[in-house]
């Protein structure tokens, strides 16, 4: 599609100057695409709504009020209804949104950061390191990876805190392969070659001259990564591993909503929108970048 | 390398993949700090209930001796006794296995056929409003977790226009299908939604291709060029992300049982976890690793029949 819209753009029509830019090569021009631009407003909007909760509602989204339960969405007081317990729903998805957020950014920090860096050392060290981190990545890649982070959170014990830890052990994989397949398409290149002949030490040439050419892959899967973290934080808080009640969290209102499934339909139906919107904008900011390279 | 010691040595590396995922899940419970009898034990660990798990789980020998237990155990088919059930793990567990895989491969054929639908369709209308269409339903299905996206059909076909079961499982085997037919479908779509996207560019990279020219040239029906001489060279690289997507529809299953209340390992699994009884957690994370396993296996021996060019090396 990129190509035709390139192609219209280059082309000189009659009557129009030469050299007018369509809206997408402005875009382009500014390392943008629409793509991307579409997922970084919606998340922008998600941020945005995240640190102004307490400014768009007038409601604690802890506090119970039960002669105010069940109310349906678009009532005179509360847009999107109440919840068995009388709590504003709008509040809870709100407040929701700092929670989910928090979940995306510290479930991929610590893998992105440590799964690249083995990803390097592997892939330009080679040898006894490489063949014993490989071998530890194919035994984790066996086990599906929602059950492997529930067996740890089962020992561990539910709570955010251990959802975070059990991310950490197995979730650096995707990054680890993905930057040491990256690393060993560089590490005989001429730049790298130079660096060593005036005497670059190991960690330099891996950390200054490798790490800024082959980060880029792994960059874009953080995006992938974040989505999954949410939507796996949402599955375990739902199944009763993940937050703990009466804290907002989208995956455990869901949980909560599913007994009056019939009597309120809203309950489960509108934090998995929150969820989705999400899960959308995230997922447009990866498939932006990957286009981008 | 011909085909038979490709396979010799694909053989080999999963039994080392097996005897890692041995390693992993014991040292799971043994590695982590603390005790294991008093974390497995959580409330309920009062100094005598300690020495008899200690006891059970022969947590007084030493770590060889107790690795060489659990494994010459599993290579037996011993899983331990579960805590709360006070039962042998493999009945309660092998008893379920069939009901779980049953589930996924329902999802897998549901998903192999929608995929081809919409994947093609999306292909051969590129650019259209079909293909667009179809990207977009897909990307929202594939950001929105499984178990809402069940609740929402539970919602909508089962309550409101009672099209299918609530909930359960069936005693024949019509009803199997007919019970497990939304949960089937909830984890199709989302696996689908990896593999369109995949399709759909594999699909239309192929048709560029010269032998498709060629068959097109010749005078062959749009059709079986697609069907015949497209799909066919397309359909490889997909079938590798149907492997790698295996553990996550593994993952998926055992979850979704829990939401259509479907009495496979999942549910066995979140209720163990909840009851603290970590003998049948370890069993059922046995279990899918060694389904996954055997799948990836699968996937990679099938490429030779998809492609009879392809070579092992």
């Amino acid at each position: 599609m990129s190509e035709s819209v390139l192609d219209a753009g280059l082309r000189p029509r009659v009557g129009e100057p030469v050299l007018q830019l369509s809206f997408t090569m402005r875009l382009q021009k500014i390392g943008l695409n629409p793509t991307l631009l579409a997922g970084l407003l919606l998340l922008a909007l998600v941020v945005l709504v995240a640190i102004c909760a307490p400014l768009l509602t007038p409601y604690d989204p802890i506090v119970q009020k039960l002669d105010e339960a069940f109310q349906p969405p678009l009532s005179v007081n509360h847009i999107l209804g109440t919840d068995n317990f009388g709590r504003d729903v709008w509040s809870r998805i709100l407040y929701g949104t700092r929670l989910d957020l928090q979940i995306g950014v510290i479930s991929v920090l610590f893998p992105f950061v440590f799964g690249s860096l083995i990803g390097i050392a592997t892939g330009y060290l080679g040898g006894r390191l490489d063949t014993f981190f490989m071998r530890i990545v194919d035994v984790l890649m066996a086990f599906p990876f929602l059950i492997l982070v529930v067996a740890i959170m089962s020992i561990l014990g539910p709570g955010l805190g251990n959802l975070y830890i059990a991310f950490g052990l197995v979730g650096w994989i995707p990054y680890a392969r993905i930057t040491r397949g990256e690393t060993l398409a560089t590490r005989n290149l001429e730049y790298v070659h130079a660096a060593r002949t005036i005497g670059c030490t190991t960690p330099r040439i891996m950390l200054r001259h490798i790490l800024p050419n082959v980060i880029a892959p792994g960059l874009v899967y953080v995006f992938t990564g974040m989505v999954l973290a949410i939507l796996i934080g949402a599955t375990l808080s739902y199944l009763g591993l993940g937050t703990q009640p009466p804290t907002p969290e989208w995956g455990a209102m869901i949980a909560a909503g599913r007994q009056f499934l019939l009597q309120a339909w809203w309950l489960t139906a509108l934090p998995g929108f929150a969820l989705l919107v999400l899960g959308v904008a995230l997922s447009l900011i990866g498939d932006g970048l990957a286009d981008r390279q | 390398m011909g085909r038979a010691s490709y396979i010799r040595k694909r053989l080999i590396l999963s039994v080392f993949v097996l005897f890692g995922v041995t390693i992993v899940i014991f040292g799971m419970v043994h590695f982590l700090p603390g005790d294991p009898a008093t974390i497995l034990l959580g409330d309920r660990a009062t100094t005598q209930n300690i020495a008899a798990l200690r006891d059970q789980l022969g947590l007084n020998r030493s770590l060889p001796e107790q690795y060489w237990l659990f494994v010459s155990g599993l290579a037996q088919g011993q899983m331990g006794t579960s805590l709360t059930f006070h039962q042998p793990v493999r009945d309660m567990v092998l008893s379920r296995v069939p009901i779980s895989i049953g589930l996924a491969v329902y999802a897998m054929a549901l998903a192999a056929a929608i995929t081809l639908a919409f994947g093609l369709l999306a292909a051969v209308n590129k650019g259209r409003w079909i293909d667009q269409v179809i990207r977009v339903g897909f990307l929202f299905i594939l950001t929105t977790p499984s178990f809402w996206f069940g609740i929402l059909l539970i919602l909508v076909l089962s309550l409101g226009l009672k099209w299918f079961p609530v909930a359960g499982f069936g005693a024949t085997l019509q009803e199997h299908v007919w019970y497990l037919f939304l949960p089937a479908l909830t984890l199709s779509l989302q696996l689908s939604a990896v593999l369109i996207r995949n399709l759909r560019s594999q699909v239309i990279l192929t048709s560029r291709s010269d032998f498709v020219r060629t068959a097109r040239a010749k005078g062959l029906h749009e059709r079986l060029v697609l069907l015949r001489h497209v799909l066919r060279n397309a359909l490889l690289s997909t079938v590798t992300i149907f492997g790698l997507q295996f553990g996550f529809l593994v993952g998926g299953t055992l979850v979704i049982e829990t939401v259509f209340a479907v009495p496979g390992m999942g549910q066995l699994l979140f209720t163990s976890i909840t009851g603290r009884d970590y003998p049948v957690v370890q069993a059922i994370t046995v279990v899918s690793a060694i389904l996954v396993i055997i799948v990836n296996l699968l996937v990679d021996l099938s490429y030779s029949f998809l492609d009879p060019r392809v070579t092992y090396e």
